[in-house]
């Protein structure tokens, strides 16, 4: 899922990130290094981070870990590929003691990730529900939720009333207001250079009251509904309202900026790149519906901290998971608020933050709090996850039936599903 | 072992023992030649054996399996309509850009020779994309010149003619993407191959034109086809076995040009990207993953054998 990386790096976090890893070098003075004396304890703990886009996370990191006094934690930053160093590390190479991750039921098959329902206990209900649900399985709590991201659709205001619109609420009046608002070098809709085969799989979905998998792990997308919803996308994509070949994808504000669209299905993240652009002129919301059983949603994606299972510490990375993420909870908010643009998983750290008190970004955490669906629950494995994706390419691109395709996706994804509960 | 035979000569008229330690010839190949072998051993044939090994494991998430599955991976892999899809995809790849490569970067060639001024510049002008990284280029081609939007350069010279904008990258009807993938490759390697016929051409003997003109043979066409394409028949060889070798370990620009976020769509898969995903990416399947690797390897060799069967590639001219 795209979501997979809650800050994503646009190319411009990027470049400003090389460029101030220069200074972060100076800065630190050393590495990855925390730097304090050895502790009484003389416990090291690795705690494995990917590279996020936004300018002083790192350092942010690192300070957290310094003050940690259990243990010394040696922050590793990752950047490039962090899922296939984290999996291989996993399997043998040098396994970090904490790290975060999606929690995902073939690494709690597998024996990697520790439970950590007793680090948790104390604030459980605190936590947002699609939050800790994508880090729950079978009842069990394998992460501890960091930063919550979500996707919106963003739409310029003032387009939409002059052409005399109303923010559309169910599917069919997305795509009437998209085809209206085309024209000129300016198309209604953006969800991605791909048509929304990243972004939209789940969502269609829950549009029409389904999900990938139903609670008893049998595939949930083998409906004739399914079919109409995926089916509806390829209308979409061949209507000629939707916005192909952006020069920056879906996660990235530039195409709404840039007034090559007049609506984005886009992240959190970017909506304070939107204010600046059109100070009180766009909101949000959630994908609509696209029968009356369906639901609106919004998808939700958290990183957890994990710790690993076979470590030789594993009741100090326990502990630190639990000081860092459940127990500090000021650390939690300069974590979401100081750096970029998330919300604190945490209910009562998010209504109480002032960024997100008002304007689109409150509606936004509503949405979150009514509407929010896991984007990728932990039954939902990549190898299913490419085997969706490869049939919904060809029914959004290709123009194949769609019936047929999901038919032989759902097989596929059984067979993991039996292999993996069985 | 032939730049060793001179030193053993030389100190061989000492009685051994005496001479400092580098004078011996074993001594010197080995420090000369060591390094290379170990990292070459350490890094080339370690993993081609671990890889050939773990082809016949059951290797899911593992590199280290235990599950003895005999050939099953090769029979999975050589009845999976996605890897057989891959070889497809290689073959239009490679039946567009062997020919053009070819046929491009000889014309660049003989144009270069002919050129009576500014031939070093011109010479580096061409071959100066070839310096630049095969990501550097397709991030170029994905973003200014084959975006989907008016103001990209494929679709402002689209526009000068009045036709809408196309998205070049998203649609699969008509599979416009190749336009981008060929072109890409082209403009980064056409220079390169450039320079192999440039040297072939010096090396054909002045003597020969003047005969043929002697003769009466007509310059332009008969000349080429019966004096400089003869000529240049090792290098042409050499040429299109590079580049049919090139087009199979084609990756890069396919990954970046199409590929977003981890995700690689189902068309347009040539062989290394779908091992990659099948290996490294979602499958984390190295059993099969190896296995589509070795069967590959198998391929390439073939390939290369029937190509020097019939063109005579590393055999001397008489």
């Amino acid at each position: 899922m795209a979501h997979r990386s809650p800050f994503p790096h646009s190319r411009r976090t990027f470049l400003r990130m090389s460029g101030l890893s220069a200074a972060a070098l100076v800065a630190a003075g050393c590495g990855s290094n925390t730097g304090r004396p050895g502790s009484a304890q003389g416990d090291e703990l690795v705690h494995w981070y990917h590279q996020y886009g936004e300018d002083g996370v790192r350092q942010a990191v690192e300070r957290y870990a310094a003050e940690f006094e259990g243990a010394d934690v040696r922050v590793q930053w990752t950047p490039g590929n962090y899922d296939t160093k984290l999996q291989s590390a996993l399997q043998g190479s040098g396994p970090p003691d904490v790290f975060e991750y999606q929690t995902k039921v073939d690494l709690v098959r597998a024996g990697l990730l520790e439970p950590l329902d007793d680090v948790i206990a104390d604030a459980r209900d605190d936590f947002t529900e699609a939050a800790l649900a994508s880090h729950t399985v079978d009842g069990t709590v394998y992460g501890i939720p960091q930063a919550v991201d979500t996707q919106v659709l963003v739409y310029r205001r003032s387009l939409l009333s002059d052409a005399g619109l109303e923010p559309p609420t169910t599917f069919d009046a997305l795509l009437d207001a998209a085809r209206t608002l085309t024209g000129g070098d300016r198309k209604g809709l953006f969800v991605g250079n791909d048509g929304g085969v990243a972004t939209l799989a789940p969502l269609a979905l829950f549009s029409v009251g389904l999900a990938y998998v139903t609670d008893d792990h049998r595939v949930g997308f083998a409906e004739p509904e399914a079919a109409d919803a995926y089916g509806r996308l390829r209308e979409l994509f061949e209507s000629d309202a939707l916005l192909l070949g952006a020069p920056t994808d879906w996660s990235d504000p530039a195409a709404f900026v840039q007034g090559l669209t007049a609506m984005q299905w886009t992240g959190l993240w970017a909506l304070p790149q939107i204010e600046e652009a059109f100070p009180g002129d766009y909101g949000v919301l959630p994908w609509p519906r696209l029968i009356d059983a369906g639901a609106d949603s919004v998808p939700v994606g958290a990183f957890g901290a994990m710790a690993y299972a076979e470590g030789a510490k594993v009741d100090t990375a326990k502990e630190y998971i639990r000081w860092l993420w459940v127990e500090r909870t000021d650390l939690q908010e300069d974590f979401n608020l100081g750096y970029g643009f998330h919300i604190p998983p945490r209910r009562s750290i998010a209504e109480n933050a002032d960024a997100l008190a008002e304007g689109p970004a409150a509606d936004v955490v509503r949405y979150v709090d009514e509407l929010g669906r896991t984007s990728s629950p932990p039954e939902w494995t990549p190898a299913m996850e490419s085997v969706l994706k490869d049939a919904l390419t060809r029914i959004i691109k290709d123009g194949a039936d769609p019936e047929p395709e999901l038919r032989a996706a759902a097989e596929g994804v059984q067979d993991e599903l039996d292999r993996l509960y069985g | 072992m032939n730049g060793s035979a001179p030193a053993a000569r030389g100190p061989g008229r000492r009685p051994r023992a005496r001479g400092p330690v580098l004078d011996r010839p074993a001594v010197a190949f080995w420090v000369f030649a060591g390094p290379f072998t170990a990292g070459l051993a350490l890094f080339t044939v370690v993993p081609v054996l671990w890889s050939v090994y773990l082809s016949f494991f059951d290797a899911r998430n593992t590199v280290a399996p235990t599950t003895f599955v005999g050939l099953r991976n090769y029979t999975d892999m050589l009845t999976s309509p996605a890897f057989l899809d891959s070889l497809l995809t290689f073959t239009v790849f490679a039946a567009c850009t062997v020919p053009l490569m070819f046929a491009g970067s000889l014309a660049l060639a003989l144009l270069l020779h002919r050129a009576r001024w500014a031939q070093p510049v011109l010479r580096s002008v061409y071959f100066l994309p070839a310096a630049c990284s095969y990501v550097a280029a397709s991030l170029i081609w994905k973003l200014s010149i084959f975006n989907g939007v008016r103001f990209g350069l494929a679709n402002t010279v689209l526009g000068w003619f009045g036709a809408e904008p196309v998205a070049w990258l998203s649609v699969t009807d008509p599979p416009w993407y190749w336009l981008a993938l060929v072109t890409v490759r082209l403009w980064l390697q056409v220079g390169f191959y450039m320079l192999i016929f440039l040297a072939g051409l010096q090396r054909v003997p002045r003597e020969l034109y003047e005969a043929a003109w002697v003769d009466g043979a007509a310059t332009g066409w008969s000349t080429f086809r019966h004096i400089t394409l003869p000529q240049l028949h090792a290098t042409s060889a050499a040429v299109l076995l590079l580049n049919l070798v090139a087009a199979y370990q084609a990756f890069d620009e396919f990954y970046n040009l199409l590929g977003t976020d981890g995700y690689y769509p189902p068309y347009a898969r040539p062989p290394l990207v779908y091992l990659y995903f099948t290996a490294l990416g979602a499958g984390q399947d190295f059993g099969r993953g190896s296995a589509g690797a070795v069967i590959l390897a198998l391929l390439i060799a073939l390939a290369t054998m029937a190509q020097g069967r019939f063109l005579g590639f590393g055999r001397s001219r008489a």
